[in-house]
């Protein structure tokens, strides 16, 4: 009796795991599939040119997803529809739910508080010093006012990218990788939940290529975000890539992992190989 | 003819349309919470302290020319004595004030033109918009209202030291002490004389700050476009004062003599 009530006890302890970790799988695979960016029909021209001509996708929670394409075919203009620096002529852009283009002046300001933009250039303040120039986002964006706790949250990014040493200097003053990673570090110092990448590693030599795309991976795991690369390095998309889609004349022609894009029979595809 | 000048005339409507949406984006701004003061007084510094030199000896300059230039022609008439009045008075109502104002036009305009224009072609103007912080506030409202406060600062300054050299220039023929000079000035100048010459000066400097930040503001993408929002913003600048000049001159005209 006491055997049955034992194995009776134990099925039901197991059962009850069983069910606890298929409930967990459950939430986290449907946390996994939480959509922060969908974007469906989304088309766009600049005077004759259409520049975007279909585009639908969409980006879940903590995803890394690679855009690949060649100069001019609206990559950075599907990033910058996203943050609304740009509205589209037809179809949606939902970020956390919202639509970009519906929202009013105060909305998108709030949104792209939420949102780390970090352009080609770097887009440093070439008037300020590197820690006013991470100052910036926290005193104007935040309004922190704790200059305790700005310095703490300035080196702490700082010691992130390795560039506590350049804390006084200004950006001229820095090498084309320090200025990409200053730029990274001003667009993660607001902590933002998604982060957009617009070639990150255009102008760079391979070594600091790979360094930055390492970096970019750390610090996606070290703030959680959710991405948008855009970038023509296939090392920089290989590191860094959960999901990649190959963009060609306005449209995505393919998606999928990496290796599933290097697997392509796609002429385009390959071509990026 | 008429179709020909149509795109022009477009692209000069669509311009000020473009001007006025600027403008009220600035006075929106300028009464939204989180003044930039340090950013105020960093270009309150950078106008008007670092154009002080500048002003100085041109108006230095400009007052000794113009004594010695009007002297032989009130001697012809024997009207000698009234050479320090000529002087405060065309000073101090014209010469000062537009004189002041375009060499602010020049060193001012320009110099917020091209830094706004290579902010917009580095992207760092996008960056701020794009990072939700406010480049209007921080960028342009700060330096449209130094230049407001510090162009009839500068003319000021300008009108007396243009005095100084009307001064020398007497001195060089005539023995006049500078406490006697000055006296005559001062007695020749009245309210109406100072008031429309001081107001027309705040207008002068809002007009520099507002065209050299809306150059630079809204230039092009692409290195040539800095220049060209430098320079156009010494050009527009320059010719917005004489309409101004031509306008609070005719206002208090009517206002004050009639």
């Amino acid at each position: 009796m006491l055997l049955l009530y034992r194995s009776a006890t134990s099925l039901s302890t197991i059962d009850m795991e069983e069910k606890r970790t298929i409930e967990e799988a459950k939430q986290s695979s449907s946390k996994k599939r939480e959509v922060v960016i969908h974007i469906k029909g989304l088309k766009k021209s600049f005077g004759q040119k259409e520049v975007l001509k279909d585009i639908n996708l969409d980006v879940h929670k903590g995803e890394n997803v690679v855009v690949l394409g060649r100069s001019g075919t609206g990559k950075s203009v599907t990033i910058e529809c996203i943050v609304g620096m740009l509205l589209p002529d037809e179809g949606e852009v939902t970020v956390f739910g919202d639509e970009v283009a519906a929202m009013n002046e105060r909305q998108l300001k709030e949104l792209r508080t939420r949102i780390g933009f970090l352009f080609q250039s770097g887009a440093l303040y070439d008037s300020m010093t590197v820690r006013e120039n991470l100052e910036f986002p926290l005193t104007r964006v935040l309004k922190m006012n704790d200059q305790a706790e700005i310095d703490r949250r300035i080196e702490e990014v700082l010691d992130g990218v390795d560039l506590i040493d350049a804390i006084d200097k200004m950006p001229s003053e820095l090498s084309g990788g320090m200025r990409k990673r200053l730029g990274l570090a001003r667009t993660l110092i607001v902590k933002p939940e998604i982060m957009l990448y617009d070639e990150p590693t255009t102008g760079l030599d391979p070594i600091t290529s790979r360094e930055i795309s390492h970096l970019i991976l750390k610090m996606q795991k070290k703030y959680k975000t959710t991405s948008i690369i855009i970038t023509h390095d296939m090392e920089c998309a290989e590191v860094t890539a959960d999901r990649v889609v190959v963009m060609n004349d306005g449209e995505y022609v393919a998606e999928g992992s990496f290796d599933d894009i290097k697997k392509s029979k796609d002429e385009f595809v390959r071509s990026f190989f | 003819m008429a179709e020909q000048a149509l795109p022009g005339w477009k692209k000069l409507l669509e311009e000020s349309g473009d001007q006025v949406i600027f403008l009220k984006g600035f006075f929106r701004n300028t009464l939204r919470k989180g003044f930039e003061w340090s950013g105020f007084v960093h270009q309150c510094y950078e106008t008007g302290y670092k154009s002080f030199t500048l002003v100085s000896i041109t108006a230095f300059i400009m007052g000794l020319v113009l004594a010695l230039q009007l002297r032989p022609t009130l001697v012809s008439f024997g009207a000698e004595s009234m050479l320090p009045r000529t002087l405060a008075i065309s000073i101090i109502r014209e010469i000062g004030p537009v004189i002041t104002a375009l060499i602010c036009a020049g060193r001012i305009a320009s110099g917020i033109g091209a830094e706004l224009g290579s902010m917009k072609v580095t992207e760092q103007i996008d960056a701020m918009d794009v990072s939700g912080a406010n480049p209007m506030q921080y960028l342009v409202v700060t330096r449209i209202l130094a230049t407001t406060c510090m162009v009839p600062l500068l003319t000021l300054l300008g009108d007396v030291i243009g005095l100084i050299g009307g001064f020398l220039a007497i001195n060089i023929s005539t023995k006049v002490s500078l406490a006697l000079y000055f006296n005559k000035c001062v007695d020749s100048i009245n309210f109406s004389d100072l008031l429309p010459a001081f107001i027309k000066t705040i207008f002068f400097g809002f007009v520099i700050g507002f065209i050299g930040c809306y150059k630079g503001y809204n230039s092009n993408k692409g290195t040539e476009s800095v220049g060209l929002s430098a320079n156009s913003a010494v050009v527009a600048a320059s010719l917005w004062i004489f309409v101004i000049d031509a306008i609070v001159v005719q206002i208090s005209n009517i206002i004050i003599y009639h």
